[in-house]
């Protein structure tokens, strides 16, 4: 620390703990307490940033969240990288390493800085108008080069390896901000009995308190403010039904009060324990909400307002008063606004020579005050300059007179104070959808009505003023807890079923309204005069996207980008509302504000992930035979979140040998698998038939008991929803599958027709899904496998192909299909979950003796695609009805109803030229073709041209071998022998259409 | 998030439900019979109310159930639920 720029007292610093850290790469000393803004300007350092498009030296702005240029990237280890922080915000820890941004080769010398000079042909909207051609080009050259050279900090590139908790919470009022009115309000609920969270973003409670004097006089209900802030917190704090959590955000309001708080628990730890989480992230539901969010000063708009040394006039009172930092040596206030006279006042108490007020507004009672302590005033003043490359070293005033410019002065000073008055923070209200209106008097906008259930306190709505804001903050406290207590109050009830008016009454204005705008100046201005310091705006960017023909507020944002990044336009946005309306010549609401979204401040993606990450991150569904299938070395796949053995490579195999060699033992012996995924649901009640008669397309009345079916369900449009086995159990008892992915839609889908159409009917239905294990026994030899195992006669002309039976299988009792996906010979075993992978041991070790080899999806996909079995989902896409996938075998046509039946009816549906599910055969049988690839009509097509269809399905048969694939086609079953063309990456491929089934067209296998 | 009081089981957060879409549109009884415009105004055609919207609500995390909304889309506040088969309340009225 450098002597003399440290107050030998007072403030929230411990002098007797000093703290080491390191900012670009040299070492500093700071106290305890102290944030990393205040640590540097206690050395000196004013130089904290460059900005954003002109690199531009850049130092401190405010002392709060609202700080735009003192960006840095604090570095705890390689994967604890945190960019984008504001100084202001970070708390120093011994230890601490953090790094300016946006600057190379170093913050001092930095050869970005060069755009400054360019300036004058880089305006808004520069780089849309200039780098247009070659269109390509933006993406790989100059989107990359612009980002590169303009731009925050970066990310990470490690895995996040700290943790993020989460927590729900309930109260009766919420109060966000514990400043004077935060206090007030939080103080004033817990006393009316009311369960409370208060919640500010800072270190410490006290908001504004914690910037005032030590030796201040100011007074709250008759007592010292600071000992009534100590007793304030102290009751809070012991009293059991509150709750204060500090270093808390308050970031969004959702609907029916629901406020996200993000609680940052270790950053400002040298050491945190590992069993810390870094950050919680809060989802509090409040009965009421109180918004202490106080005010944020704004920056005056002058020439040359934005060299490192020139800051609002409250952040210099911060930084002296709560942290002992004198920010400078010789000041400048530079005023639309009483209250920054306290601050040159409080500075002139520490030692700071004030060598001048410049206050825009004619000579006032603040003016007296000042001179009365020595202080010169120049009344009606204007900023003409300022200058100092890396620091301010002087500013250039004069008085505005009628049309010209008196008493100009260049005064040297090495800090200038500014102030255009104070902006009520409006962030929250608005986000809770709630209006902002207009107040002429005190020239911002304050909280109108909300939807939600939410007051302001304080000086957020525009109650300025110690004694006032805590009166507002008593009152609204008060009114919260009333209001959340009302035992007339069902429930949370949040939105308020008879949307109270939440809209308070207007504060009376209780000082000057401050400026917003571009300050005039008489005669020509020089240089920049910046409004949003973060974005690089300034004041003729705003008045060029004017020219150029923008009018909403909304559009001349994204054009200059003025109120982007992570300060949001805490700073910028009235002063950029002020030179816009004055510009267009119409008031500022008639302008209007853009709109404030969260995140308040910046929240870390860890802190929404919370603990949904790595193993977490999804529920894992395996089936009882997963482990069986692990030990064997079978790669899985994800089907939803089911893990499904893909194939069974033996050694030495990569996955075309394995499913080779699966897809032939299914079909010259027997294979053996798990489809245990499929969905299954238990239809059942006496009207089960009249249920699956009006859902599904077949027809159920002549469905046996002990006879399974093909079923379809179509949506009311008419085009197929999902598919599957469906067996009648006995006469009241469907048991229905469903594609593994599809079970849950299908359910809801039943369910939905069954509450909301045909409550009438009597059925009930239950998913079924994990309770049966599923072994598929597929080949020539099953029956033999299982013959001796079940205690069903397996005969073929007792057990024909689409029949069901109850039995058991080693005692264990069992669903018995014989169904085939696959065309061979088959059976599903259907067993309870939990003897599912003693029953399939068992079959697999009688199986031995017949060659039996366990297949995966891989296989069951070539095996289905050989019989031309479609897949919903991949052989369809919503758009495709049974017709036109060539099931329309299946439909029940005599039905005088089913779920799609009247849109099948439709001319439309039957048009020659839908797409039509058809076989695909190249020419080469070694060729196969790539899925969703186009086929197109004519060989050579120009581009673009119409396609006749894709490619849905393709594999490499080894049963048949050559490959094999279907298509959606534009009337395909009428090309059937046309040659049609497939483009690929290695050039065109000839097909010819042909029918679905490739391997036994006759469906003898399917007998055994 | 938004808070929903289930006519079955109370107030419950959002994520346990599922948006079933506008409610009060019955299928036609006898589909076969109906004119082509008319169908497909019942399978696409959907109200955009600013204002109070009566809309389906499944309680998919919960009982199961499905049950019936009156919604003010300008402020998300439910003006009231109420079960399947039931009449649409009168707008405006509390629950």
């Amino acid at each position: 620390m450098i002597e003399g720029l440290r107050t030998g007292h007072g403030g929230q610093v411990d002098r007797g703990r000093p703290v080491h850290f390191q900012f670009d790469g040299r070492r500093y000393q700071g106290f305890a307490g102290d944030t990393l803004a205040s640590a540097l300007l206690a050395n000196g350092v004013h130089l904290m940033g460059r900005s954003f498009k002109y690199h531009r030296p850049r130092g401190l702005l405010a002392a709060g969240p609202e700080e735009p240029n003192a960006l840095v990237t604090v570095r705890r280890d390689a994967a604890r990288v945190t960019p984008n922080l504001r100084a202001t915000q970070v708390e120093i820890y011994e230890g601490l390493v953090a790094e300016s941004q946006n600057r190379w080769p170093s913050l001092r010398f930095d050869v970005g800085a060069i755009n400054d000079f360019f300036s004058p042909f880089i305006p808004a909207g520069f780089y849309y108008k200039t780098f247009m051609w070659p269109r390509r080009a933006w993406y790989s050259l100059y989107e990359p080069r612009i980002r590169a050279a303009a731009g925050l900090g970066t990310a990470p590139t490690l895995p996040d390896p700290d943790r993020y908790a989460n927590r729900f919470a309930h109260c009766d009022v919420l109060v966000v901000g514990a400043g004077p009115a935060g206090l007030a309000a939080a103080t004033a609920a817990a006393q009316a009995g009311a369960r409370v969270i208060l919640a500010d973003e800072q270190a410490q409670a006290g908001g504004s308190l914690l910037s005032d004097a030590a030796g201040s006089s100011a007074l709250i209900e008759g007592r010292p403010a600071t000992q009534w802030l100590t007793q304030a917190l102290a009751a809070l704090t012991s009293n059991p039904r509150v709750t204060v959590l500090t270093r808390t955000t308050a970031f969004g309001y959702f609907p029916h009060n629901l406020v996200a708080l993000s609680e940052r628990i270790t950053d400002h730890l040298a050491t945190p324990s590992p069993d810390a989480p870094r950050e919680r992230q809060w989802q509090v539901r409040a009965r009421e909400v109180v918004i202490g969010a106080g005010a944020i000063e704004r920056p005056l708009v002058f020439s040359g307002n934005d060299r490192p040394g020139i800051l609002l006039a409250g952040a210099a009172r911060t930084f002296l008063n709560r942290y002992g930092v004198l920010p400078g040596t010789r000041a400048v206030l530079v005023t639309a606004d009483d209250a920054a006279y306290q601050a040159a006042l409080d500075l002139q108490d520490a030692g700071v020579f004030i060598a001048c007020i410049a206050d825009t507004r004619a000579a006032g009672a603040a003016g007296e005050r000042a001179r009365a302590a020595g202080i010169p005033v120049l009344n009606d003043a204007c900023v003409l300059a300022t200058q100092g490359r890396r620091r301010v070293n002087a500013i250039e005033l004069a008085r505005r007179t009628d049309g010209g410019l008196a008493e100009r002065q260049t005064q040297p000073c090495d800090l200038v104070l500014m102030s255009g008055g104070f902006t009520p923070s409006v962030h929250l209200h608005s986000q809770s959808r709630g209006k902002l209106d207009w107040s002429e008097a005190l020239q911002v906008f304050l909280p109108g009505a909300s939807p939600e259930r939410c007051r302001s306190a304080g000086a957020c709505r525009g109650v300025f003023g110690l004694e006032a804001a805590v009166g507002d903050g008593s009152a609204a406290g008060a009114a919260a807890a009333r209001d959340a207590l009302d035992p007339r109050r069902s429930g949370v009830d949040p939105g308020g079923a008879a949307g109270r008016a939440s809209a308070q009454v207007a504060p009376a204005p209780a000082q000057s309204a401050g400026f917003s705008g571009a300050l005039p100046v008489n005669g020509r201005v020089r240089g920049r005069a910046f409004v949003d310091w973060q974005n690089d705006v300034t004041s003729k960017d705003l008045a060029l996207a004017l020219r150029e023909g923008f009018r909403s507020i909304e559009h001349v944002k994204r054009y200059t980008t003025t109120g982007m990044a992570t300060d949001q336009g805490k700073t910028s946005n009235l002063n950029a509302l002020g030179i816009v309306a004055s510009a267009l010549k119409r008031t500022p609401p008639q302008v209007g504000l853009t709109t404030f979204r969260m995140p308040y401040t910046p929240v870390t993606f860890g802190s929404f992930a919370g603990l949904q990450r790595g193993e977490l991150f999804d529920p894992v569904r395996r089936t009882p035979m997963y482990d069986w299938a692990a030990a064997r070395g079978a790669v899985f796949e994800d089907v939803g979140l089911w893990k499904r053995a893909r194939y069974f490579p033996r050694s030495g195999e990569d996955m075309h040998a394995a499913v080779n060699r699966e897809c032939r033992a299914a079909r010259s012996g027997c294979g053996i698998f798990d489809a245990s995924t499929l969905g299954k649901i238990e239809v059942v009640g006496p009207d089960a038939v009249t249920f699956m008669n009006r859902l599904y397309v077949n027809a159920w009345n002549s469905l046996a008991v002990g006879r399974c079916r093909y079923g379809i369900l179509t949506r009311d449009d008419g085009f197929i929803y999902d598919d599957g086995v469906v067996a009648r159990i006995s006469d009241q008892v469907f048991h229905v599958t469903t594609t593994t992915g599809g079970a849950p839609r299908v359910l809801a889908m039943m369910e939905d027709y069954l509450q909301t159409e045909w409550n009438e009917l009597k059925v009930w239905l239950t998913s079924t899904t994990e309770q049966w294990a599923v072994i598929a026994v597929q080949g020539p030899k099953a029956r033999a496998v299982l013959e001796g195992l079940v205690d069903v006669d397996l005969a073929p002309a007792a057990f024909p192909h689409m029949s069901v039976a109850r039995g058991h299988i080693l005692g264990v009792p069992m669903r018995l299909f014989r169904v085939s996906f696959t065309g061979e010979l088959g059976y599903e075993v259907n067993v309870p979950a939990d003897f599912g992978r003693a029953v399939w041991e068992a079959i697999y070790e009688r199986g031995q003796a017949h060659g039996m080899t366990p297949y995966g999806t891989e296989a069951m996909h070539v095996l289905r695609a050989e019989k031309g079995y479609i897949i919903v989902g991949q052989d369809t896409d919503g758009t495709v009805t049974p017709e036109d996938a060539g099931l329309s075998w299946a439909v029940g046509k005599s039905k005088p109803d089913y779920v799609g039946k009247r849109s099948l009816a439709r001319p439309a549906m039957s048009a020659p030229e839908r797409r039509q599910l058809v076989g695909l055969t190249t020419r080469d049988g070694a060729v196969v073709l790539e899925e969703g690839a186009q086929v197109l009509a004519q060989s050579g097509a120009p581009v673009p041209t119409r396609p006749l269809g894709f490619v849905t399905s393709s594999y490499f048969s080894a049963n048949l071998g050559r490959s094999i694939a279907m298509g959606l086609v534009s009337g395909g079953r009428a090309r059937t022998g046309q040659t049609l063309y497939v483009p690929t990456e290695h050039g065109e491929v000839a097909v010819e259409v042909t029918g679905t089934v490739f391997l036994d067209p006759k469906g003898e296998r399917i007998n055994g | 998030m938004l808070l929903i009081n289930c006519p079955y089981c109370g107030e419950r957060p959002e994520p346990e439900f599922v948006y079933g879409g506008q409610a009060h549109i019955a299928r036609p009884a006898q589909p076969a019979g109906v004119e082509a415009q008319d169908w497909a105004d019942y399978l696409y055609r959907r109200d955009n109310v600013r204002g109070v919207h009566a809309e389906r609500w499944r309680h998919t995390r919960g009982c199961g159930r499905f049950f019936n909304a009156l919604r003010d889309t300008t402020t998300d506040h439910f003006l009231a639920t109420y079960k399947v088969g039931e009449p649409r309340p009168a707008a405006g009225g509390t629950r």
